[in-house]
């Protein structure tokens, strides 16, 4: 699998989750050792009206998406794999008006398990966020055909 | 209304509107509390644009851990004397069961209140409170 295939894969997973659409979450970029997507700045997700700078809860769902498809680029099948926990320490408030970025990788791969961590920036800058989520392999079996295909584009 | 005169209002009349309408990802997930002489029960009805796994179909994960955190602030916002959003530290969540396209309800405990951390403790459920979908506990920061 090429980086390219990798992008794609992880593209149609985000996109058919109504969650990571309705953020407008998009992939920035994707290797095998790592994935990063983006989270553009939205008055929607404000936390704090007097600060406009957005929740938590958002920056949590990049996060675990971001952590929850990483395994897309390392895995050789599609796998969907559920969220066992995500710990987050938020550093950081995100400034307004600027996008917010989460790039995680894959730092142990077991049979029933990966292990993944996360770190959600902007430009570069300061880490805003920080996290570690533990997910479940089910098993590329447990996924509808057709599921599995709309994911990988029927190759492979 | 400023915020101070919306948290005011809340806790005088036990009327959530205003203040939910004040925080723009409460209405964005479609947050709504309802308040039971000193305990508040948060509710997160079903939401199309909420969801995850198209498969099942699942609340997105993310959605849940938001949903918690939000009911956490504003748990703490009712119970102590503060008004402004205090400032989430970190968060621990465990997913126990799967997120089901149906109303999900969230309470909170205050594990332990010092003098600048709180330490809070969340719980969600579906069909019932003894099946949690997930478990959380959240510190945030009082004061700057």
């Amino acid at each position: 699998m090429n980086d390219r295939l990798r992008a794609d894969r992880v593209r149609r997973f985000v996109n058919s989750l109504n969650q990571a659409r309705t953020l407008g979450l998009s992939v920035t970029s994707a290797t095998e050792q790592q994935l990063t997507l983006c989270l553009p700045y939205s008055e929607k997700i404000i936390g704090n009206p007097e600060t406009r700078v957005i929740h938590g809860g958002a920056i949590t769902t990049l996060m675990d998406t971001t952590c929850g498809s990483v395994m897309i680029c390392v895995l050789p099948d599609f796998e969907l794999c559920p969220t066992l926990d995500l710990r987050m320490d938020y550093m950081h408030p995100a400034e307004p008006d600027r996008p917010v970025y989460a790039r995680a990788e894959v730092y142990r791969l077991t049979r029933h398990i990966v292990f993944t961590r996360c770190q959600a920036y902007q430009d570069e800058g300061d880490p805003v966020a920080q996290c570690v989520g533990t997910f479940m392999r089910i098993g590329p079996g447990a996924l509808p055909r057709a599921y599995r295909d709309l994911i990988t584009g029927g190759e492979a | 209304m400023t915020s101070e005169e919306i948290l005011k209002h809340t806790r005088d009349t036990g009327d959530f509107m205003p203040l939910l309408e004040s925080i723009p990802y409460a209405v964005f997930i479609g947050l709504h509390c309802d308040r039971f002489g000193d305990d508040i029960i948060f509710r997160l009805p079903p939401k199309p644009e909420n969801l995850g796994n198209p498969v099942l179909p699942a609340i997105h994960g993310g959605v849940i851990g938001g949903f918690m955190e939000v009911s956490a602030a504003i748990y703490l916002m009712m119970s102590q004397d503060i008004f402004r959003v205090p400032k989430i530290i970190d968060f621990s969540l465990d997913y126990l069961r799967a997120g089901l396209d149906q109303e999900t309800f969230a309470e909170c405990h205050l594990t332990r209140q010092g003098k600048r951390v709180a330490n809070v403790m969340i719980t969600a459920w579906q069909k019932s409170r003894q099946q949690p979908i997930a478990t959380a506990r959240a510190h945030f920061l009082m004061e700057d």
